[in-house]
């Protein structure tokens, strides 16, 4: 066992020959080190060779090597072989993954574990120092290199014709304008186009017609469809009415109790919705106005709607004002009635913006 | 003609002369091997997020192989029969065959989740490590500023992605984006149609985030940790102080073989647990989710955990509207603070904090050396605040889930996190300032009377008092010890650290050979043998 545990004085070394016969490989390596201001202080053998404590440490590693060409074999028939295709219920496709991720883990951690072994328990310690050099860059160097700099400038001599600089700028400035114009032009797009920020699928078409509510599948709903109490969403009944086409045109259609219809249609004339109920029916948007999420989950008792993204909660029978989280506005009331067939419609588009607030909303 | 026979011991000068010939690399080479590497087992942090990055990029090229990033809808017609029949965007579509219908697709996708988020806590972690052993000191205030803009730009990599499977989560977080683009006063609805190319969700976020997620961001990812591993190279590691280590030095091994051994084996392993959580533990599973239509959310639905604190401080912010009564009136919408403003002070608060302590400390000086937190107990304290802040947002991001779990009022979680934020902060800082002082203090003590060795002694008086083994040798006078200075690194305080005990021998089931010999390096100076039993004195005793 050779411990090489020595500290010698760097400073004034004479560089040593490695062409000197009877030099061993160590020596030369540490030479080489030496010659990179690094001294290798302290160099030992954690095993002695051939010793018990080799031999095991051989075996450990080697058995973590053979692990994972086990695990890696057994991956790959798990990955050809398996029956991996879904089938609904609990088959055996349901292993697929999770075997596949044992065995893949195991052989990586095999040769993980293997390579740490190895190198940590089987190779020699050691100890070096190197120096770190720093601020020892003689200061003449960066004088040099600073005026050198600073020499190139002046040859450039814009300090003594300023007009070149000038004009080099001003000629620069629109040169880079040109290349963002493209990226920047080509994807800006005018957000107020179609008044599109203020409409929904609820404005009635161009002859005036009044959109109906319709549901999911498209079918129009009669008040007798939402029972007392209950709530449905609803959408605007035109071409692609029930898509995310029209993200901000959902709408909760709420069957409201007598008595909390009653309170409802107060708060409504409160705020110059009158007639915006049709009997018992109230219809709100189901847009948050905090940040878009569907406000959705109702409770009857409390007639509060909970917004599930962040906790805004919407009193709909005081007209959907926000009393609680971060939504600071009302919930957009869409204005109903019954056409002459018995299905709902929309009165008008909402008089409000509909969906999370922005600068110039009205 | 003969043949010369093959010299064996000549290929490594032969091929070394042949390379060097041509390209001079002999001695940045031999540099480069020989570099030294200071070994702290807080050094792998940084290491498991560059690791999760390299199986984030080979996952990531498999899922690009079969993902279609278009809006177009289609009907879903693969294996999954619960949504047989439902239109849906081609990108949900393409994700579910991603998880249903390509042979290993499923392991895949959920190793990319899994190393994303690893990723995005490694980093985390790892810039705690910087921050609070004052890592990030001159001369590596760069490191640390790109550092943490690889957080954000790994922010940005982790919602980009989130976003492209379309299903009804992702869809939601879509959503909420697009309204804190919104809120950005004045241009806050021409950014939004910008990038949605009209109203939300429009015909081409979809293909517009896949590009990003899968060129532009990995590109700037990759380019950002460049020049961060660059810039550790050449300014070499930190090191903590002990003996032997200067500011000046290195200590430590040199780079070939051992340490990169150490490097691959630990990558292996890595690489290898998050194999085990792609196929062990589900994450999104997007199947349940369904496509995303706007009018459909589920409760408790969250971001990934580093979204998280997000998430919470829009929940916690008061729904305060500031109204501008100019024209037709502008508004400035409650989202803007806690989304915009908010990340915009963490960014700069962040990047800037190297300059700002330097400065408060009026310290231009280069720093190689760590610092342990406890001698630092302003920034320790700082540090402290900065983390409770973050837990406490991070919890609230999920107080809808806390709420129902525990069967609290959903009210109730939103008003203690919005004390919480404002009480708990500082005071973490102040108990954190506290306990390092207290630390402090506890070292300089048994630096000065020694380390408790749990021996009760009576003295002839019928006193009774602790004997201490001190650290210091006896001055000529044979009583009294001199205090020993505080250098900076660990103090003993347990006799076995003093090698009271000996060193333990090795072997599970039975020991191995002779007992092994000490560990030695300069942080742990070589321990002598065990000494004969003898009583254990104050030092005089013994002399
Ligand atoms: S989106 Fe409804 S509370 Fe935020």
């Amino acid at each position: 066992m050779t411990t090489h545990t020595e500290h010698q004085a760097q400073q004034g070394r004479e560089p040593l020959d490695v062409n000197t016969p009877g030099l061993s490989q160590f020596d030369i390596v540490r030479e080489g080190a030496r010659r990179d201001d690094i001294e290798i202080v302290h160099y030992e053998p954690q095993v002695a060779p051939g010793s018990k404590a080799e031999r095991r440490l051989t075996r450990t590693v080697a058995s973590f090597f053979l692990l994972t060409g086990l695990a890696a074999t057994a991956f790959l028939v798990v990955y050809i072989w398996w029956p991996w295709e879904y089938h609904a219920g609990s088959g055996g496709d349901k292993w697929y993954t999770p075997l596949l991720g044992v065995t893949l883990g195991v052989a990586l951690l095999g040769i993980g574990f293997g390579i740490l072994t190895w190198g940590k328990k089987l190779l020699p310690k050691e100890v070096s120092i190197q120096d770190r050099h720093e601020g020892a860059v003689a200061s003449d160097d960066r004088i040099i290199t600073g005026q050198t700099m600073l020499y190139m400038a002046d040859e450039l001599g814009v300090k003594r014709r300023p007009l070149l600089g000038i004009s080099l700028l001003a000629g620069l400035a629109p040169v880079g304008a040109v290349a963002a114009a493209p990226l920047v032009g080509g994807l800006i797009s005018q957000p107020h186009k179609n008044n599109q920020m203020f409409t929904t699928g609820f404005a009635p078409a161009e002859g005036g017609q009044k959109v109906r509510l319709v549901r999911e599948d498209g079918r129009p709903v009669r008040p007798a469809d939402v029972s007392t109490g209950g709530q449905i969403t609803v959408f605007p009944g035109i071409d692609h009415g029930v898509s995310n086409l029209h993200a901000d045109s959902p709408t909760l259609l709420i069957h409201l109790r007598d008595s909390d219809a009653q309170e409802s249609r107060r708060a409504n004339e409160r705020v110059g919705h009158g007639d915006y109920m049709w009997g018992n029916y109230a219809a709100y948007s189901k847009i948050c106005t905090h940040a878009g999420c569907p406000a959705s989950l109702y409770e009857q008792q409390t007639n509060r709607l909970l917004c599930p993204c962040h906790q805004s909660q919407f009193l709909i029978t005081d007209n959907a004002r926000p009393i609680f989280g971060p939504a600071s506005r009302r919930l957009p009331q869409l204005p109903i009635e019954v056409d002459s067939e018995g299905y709902f419609v929309a009165k008008s588009d909402y008089t409000e913006t509909v969906g999370p607030d922005f600068w110039e909303r009205p | 003609m003969k043949r010369r026979k093959f010299d064996k011991a000549a290929v490594p000068g032969n091929v070394a002369r042949g390379v060097d010939d041509r390209f001079q690399v002999a001695t940045p080479l031999r540099r480069l091997l020989n570099k030294v590497f200071p070994d702290h087992w807080s050094f792998l942090l940084g290491e498991i997020a560059l690791f999760s990055f390299v199986i984030l990029l080979l996952t990531g090229v498999f899922l690009t192989f079969f993902y279609e990033p278009a809006m177009t809808e289609v009907v879903y017609n693969g294996s999954y029969a619960p949504l047989r029949g439902t239109p849906m965007s081609a990108a949900y579509a393409s994700s579910l065959d991603i998880s249903f219908d390509v042979r290993g697709g499923l392991i895949m996708r959920q190793m990319h989740h899994w190393s994303a988020l690893l990723f995005m806590a490694a980093i985390v972690v790892h810039m705690l490590r910087v921050f609070f052993t004052g890592a990030f000191r001159k001369p590596r205030e760069t490191n640390w500023i790109i550092g943490s803009l690889l957080f954000w730009v790994g922010f940005l990599a982790g919602f980009t992605g989130y976003s492209l499977p379309d299903d009804g989560l992702s869809g939601t977080g879509l959503r909420i984006a697009s309204a804190i683009m919104l809120s950005i006063p004045v241009i806050g609805s021409w950014v939004t149609s910008s990038i949605f190319g009209g109203e939300f969700p429009g015909t081409i976020i979809i293909s517009r985030f896949y590009i990003a997620h899968v060129l532009l961001v990995p590109g700037l990812l990759l380019a950002l940790i460049g020049a961060h591993l660059g810039l550790v190279f050449k300014q070499k590691h930190t090191q903590w102080p002990g003996p032997g280590r200067t500011n000046g030095n290195v200590v430590g091994e040199r780079m070939f073989p051992r340490y990169a051994i150490k490097q691959g084996g630990f990558f292996m392993v890595v690489f290898g647990v998050i194999a085990l959580m792609g196929g062990l533990f589900q994450i999104n599973p997007i199947w349940l989710f369904g496509p995303y239509e706007a009018w459909v959310v589920s409760a408790a639905s969250q971001p990934d955990w580093y979204v998280m604190f997000l998430d919470g401080s829009t929940r916690l912010m008061p729904a305060w509207e500031i109204n501008i009564p100019i024209g037709d009136g502008y508004v400035i919408p409650p989202l803007f603070w806690p989304t915009v403003v908010l990340p915009g002070i963490l960014v700069g608060l962040s990047t800037l904090y190297p300059f700002l302590e330097a400065r408060r400390l009026k310290d231009t000086r280069s720093h190689n050396l760590l610092q342990r937190p406890r001698d630092v107990p302003a920034r320790t304290g700082l540090g402290a605040m900065a983390v409770t802040f973050f837990i406490v947002l991070t919890l609230s991001g999920a107080n809808d889930v806390i709420a129902d779990k525990f069967q609290i009022s959903l009210n109730a979680m939103t008003w203690a996190g919005r004390i919480g934020l404002l009480v708990l902060p500082p005071l973490a800082y102040y108990v954190t300032y506290r306990i390092c002082l207290g630390l402090q203090q506890h070292d300089r003590e048994v630096l000065a009377h020694g380390v408790e060795t749990g021996i009760i002694r009576r003295l002839p008086d019928g006193r009774f008092e602790e004997v201490h083994q001190p650290l210091a040798a006896a001055d000529g006078h044979g009583d009294g010890h001199g205090a020993l200075p505080y250098a900076g690194w660990v103090v003993p305080k347990k006799m076995n650290r003093l090698g009271a005990l000996g060193p333990a021998i090795r072997g599970f089931f039975y020991p191995i050979e002779k007992p092994a010999e000490a560990p030695v390096s300069p942080g742990h100076p070589p321990v002598e043998p065990r000494p004969e039993r003898e009583e254990i004195g104050s030092g005089e005793s013994r002399r």
